[in-house]
């Protein structure tokens, strides 16, 4: 199967500031790719250029079968990105909000109902304008969008920042329920406890290239689960037990 | 371009100027109505014609082809930023001479002829393309911004030609004004006049290629500046893989991170549905 | 196209309305602006009638700036203008919802404007249709030329400071016919006035082609 992210010796540009110095990244569809690193590595350019917004000036870039040195634009329609600030109208309210993503994919708006009662935006905060909204409620509303567009590639930059324990929870939830429809997840954060154990593949970065490589904890309980897709692999908690010797996935 | 080409260009502009200026200064006569002042129409309308049609209507064209996806190169960026440049100064002479020229004819040293009205809002125009060149960025987000930019100016430049015309012609005294700057050509004074327009032409073609070059020169600084940075970049990925290689997982199928104490295990039977977070 | 662009539209207009910057700061900046020119020029009723076509269409152009100003400002956070571009909306569409946005603006505006001159300026228009077609033809440029110019300066610091510089020597042209059809207007010189209109439409569909053909490679270069 194609992989769905294809990066080598990627060379990103942001203005004169090569941000990738040379990427290389292989994620299959269906797979959870933790990004760690420290401040300045490149992590937030690494999900920006995979999202087409960020020119790659040599190397190969090939997202979701597009070549992103050809043409970046038509990779966009296909990835979800979730940055640093969320992209919403202040003035609009949650739900005119997610709404007006949905539409602007060309999507029934009826898909937005859905994401926001999974994001727990219902009631008062649906009718809140945006602005008067917690960074952390902001996330959720810029979360349901994304779930209700549902992507094939979803780019996550330190998203559980700021969030409280069931919100990361829910964070979690969604993250394997997309992997496990097919999308493609790469998230990238300064915990790696945290996202570890969501991932099939952890990358760390560093000068903005690659400087680590390993597998992640959802690997090893998808291998017990016994399949690449499917749910089956996720709810058969009591697998673990048969993984040598590695039973608490924290 | 060619340094052996640009060097015969710029002195066939520099001898056809001098022709020029000693045919039109000693060899012509004077006009019967406008005296020696009329030897500025040796200077004036070629210098107009560059300016307008030739430099602009150049930066157009190379802005097209620059947006053009087949034929998308920086060359057609930075000749046409060349050109704007030497067209913005070919248009403020044209203002000075035109200027010059009105001051005794007229008595003014300007008026809202349609010309010069015109001329005065290209330059204006034009200026804005360059004060959006100087706006830092990497060159190919400049030059697909200045493409727009030149051409939604250009498009502009029949437009205000005709407007301020028929403005203009609302004005019965212009058409008194305007008169007197085209005086009857004849004789040695056509031959001057055009090669007035040739030595203009060519000095014009030599000052894009000299900025051409300088655009060219700036861009490889910029790239060398690029690889610095580079290697600055490298070195930095280079120090932190000790402290990397220290805390972290080794290559290959090993076993994931052991967990670290922190934040509660995943709960693998979590409900979908359960409230997030307590919210607020 | 035509359905981003409405999506697009609806949604800067339902930002607007609730904002209400339009309402509570570019209309009274325009209605400022009649008032300086009154001071400018000195009380004299002669001297503000004759001028007043000239000062209506210049209040509109200044307005113009801010109104594309603040079209693009509701995309100034550093979200929202990555999420426009991956928003898989047709740039020509958003380049039409954005201009159509701000046409309904400043139109509002000049009917407000229009009062305003008729009461501070004691301006009388005598051919009515012709004043409005101006009007129409007119604002479409506008609208047309300032989203162009505000996508280009969309992204940069200088905003505030380019914009203006750029904007208004391209809609110098509307400036001058907008002015020529409403003083033929309010003399009743029609066919005069008429001859106005056809530099003032072809400026408007101009623009208006540009705006839809550029935007794709504009959001590019922001």
């Amino acid at each position: 199967m194609a992989p769905a992210v294809h990066l080598r010796t990627a060379v990103a540009l942001a203005g004169r500031f090569p941000a990738l110095s040379g990427v290389d990244l292989s994620a299959d569809p269906g797979e959870v790719v933790a990004v760690l690193g420290p401040n300045g590595a490149g992590k937030t350019s690494l999900l920006r250029t995979c999202a087409g917004l960020l020119a790659v000036t040599s190397g190969e870039a090939v997202v979701l079968g597009h070549d992103l040195r050809a043409d970046r634009s038509e990779v966009r329609r296909h990835v979800g990105l979730l940055g640093h600030a969320a992209p919403l109208y202040d003035e609009l309210t949650a739900a005119e909000n997610v709404r007006f993503a949905v539409r602007a994919a060309g999507l029934p708006v009826a898909r937005a109902e859905p994401a926001l009662e999974r994001l727990g935006l219902v009631g008062r905060l649906r009718r809140t304008t945006v602005g008067r909204l917690s960074a952390g409620q902001r996330r959720r509303v810029a979360l349901a969008a994304l779930v209700a567009r549902g992507p094939a590639l979803w780019l996550l930059d330190e998203p559980h920042a700021g969030l409280d324990a069931g919100a990361r929870r829910l964070l979690a939830e969604l993250v394997t329920e997309a992997a496990a429809g097919g999308a493609t997840v790469l998230l990238s954060s300064h915990e790696p406890a945290v996202v570890t154990p969501l991932a099939d593949q952890v990358v760390t970065m560093a000068g903005g290239r690659m400087a680590e490589r390993a597998a992640g904890g959802r690997r090893a309980l998808r291998a017990v689960g016994g399949g690449e897709e499917g749910g089956g692999g996720e709810e058969g908690g009591g697998g673990e037990e048969e993984v040598g010797g590695v039973t608490d996935v924290a | 371009m060619n340094p052996a080409l640009r060097r015969g260009i710029g002195l066939a502009a520099l001898a056809s100027t001098a022709a020029t200026v000693w045919l039109g200064l000693w060899v012509t006569p004077p006009s019967v109505q406008q005296g020696n002042l009329v030897r500025l129409v040796y200077l004036h309308p070629a210098i107009a014609w560059d300016a307008l049609y030739v430099a602009f209507g150049l930066s157009a064209v190379c802005s097209l082809l620059y947006l053009w996806r087949r034929t998308r190169s920086l060359f057609w960026d930075r000749l046409a930023a060349a050109s704007v440049e030497v067209g913005v100064v070919f248009n403020a002479l044209t203002l000075v001479t035109g200027s010059i020229w009105g001051r005794p004819t007229w008595g003014v040293w300007w008026t809202w002829d349609a010309r010069l009205t015109s001329t005065a809002l290209l330059l204006v125009l034009f200026l804005g393309y360059l004060a959006l060149r100087r706006v830092p960025a990497e060159p190919e987000v400049r030059a697909r911004r200045c493409a727009v930019a030149a051409l939604v100016a250009f498009v502009d430049v029949p437009i205000v030609h005709f407007s301020v015309n028929w403005w203009q012609t609302l004005h019965q005294n212009a058409t008194v004004l305007n008169a007197d700057l085209s005086p009857t050509i004849h004789g040695s004074m056509a031959w001057t006049l055009l090669l007035s327009f040739v030595a203009l032409t060519l000095a014009f073609v030599w000052m894009v290629t000299v900025r051409y070059d300088i655009e060219v020169m700036r861009d490889q600084v910029g790239e060398e500046e690029l690889e610095v940075s580079l290697a600055e970049r490298w070195a930095e990925a280079q120090a932190a893989e000790p402290v990397m290689a220290g805390a972290g997982l080794p290559e290959g199928s090993a076993p994931p991170s052991p967990p670290t104490s922190g934040p509660a295990p995943l709960d693998p039977v979590l409900r979908p549905g359960e409230p997030a977070g307590s919210g607020r | 196209m035509w359905r981003d662009a409405v999506l697009v539209a609806g949604k800067d207009l339902r930002i607007e309305a609730r904002s209400r910057v339009a309402l509570w700061q570019v209309l009274p900046f325009a209605m400022l602006a009649l008032v300086l020119f009154a001071f400018a020029l000195g009380p004299g009723p002669d001297a503000l009638r004759r001028a007043a076509p000239g000062l209506f269409w210049l209040a509109v152009l200044f307005s113009t700036v801010l109104a594309t100003q603040r079209s693009y400002a509701v995309e100034s956070g550093e979200g929202t203008r990555d999420g426009l571009r991956l928003s898989g909306l047709d740039p020509a569409g958003i380049f039409l919802g954005k201009a159509a946005a701000v046409f309904v603006q400043l139109a509002l505006l000049e009917v407000v404007l229009w009062v305003g001159v008729t009461l501070l300026f004691g301006v009388r228009v005598h051919t009515t249709w012709l004043a409005v077609v101006a009007c129409l033809l007119a604002t479409v440029g506008l609208a047309s030329a300032g989203v162009v110019y505000g996508a280009l300066s969309a992204g940069l610091r200088v905003r505030e400071t380019l914009l203006p510089l750029l904007v208004l020597p391209v809609v110098a042209p509307v400036l001058l016919a907008g002015s020529r059809a409403w003083s033929a207007a309010m003399s009743g010189a029609v066919a005069s006035g008429v001859g106005w209109l056809r530099i003032l439409a072809p400026f408007a569909v101009v623009y208006l082609a540009v705006g839809v053909a550029l935007y794709g490679p504009l959001q590019e270069a922001a």
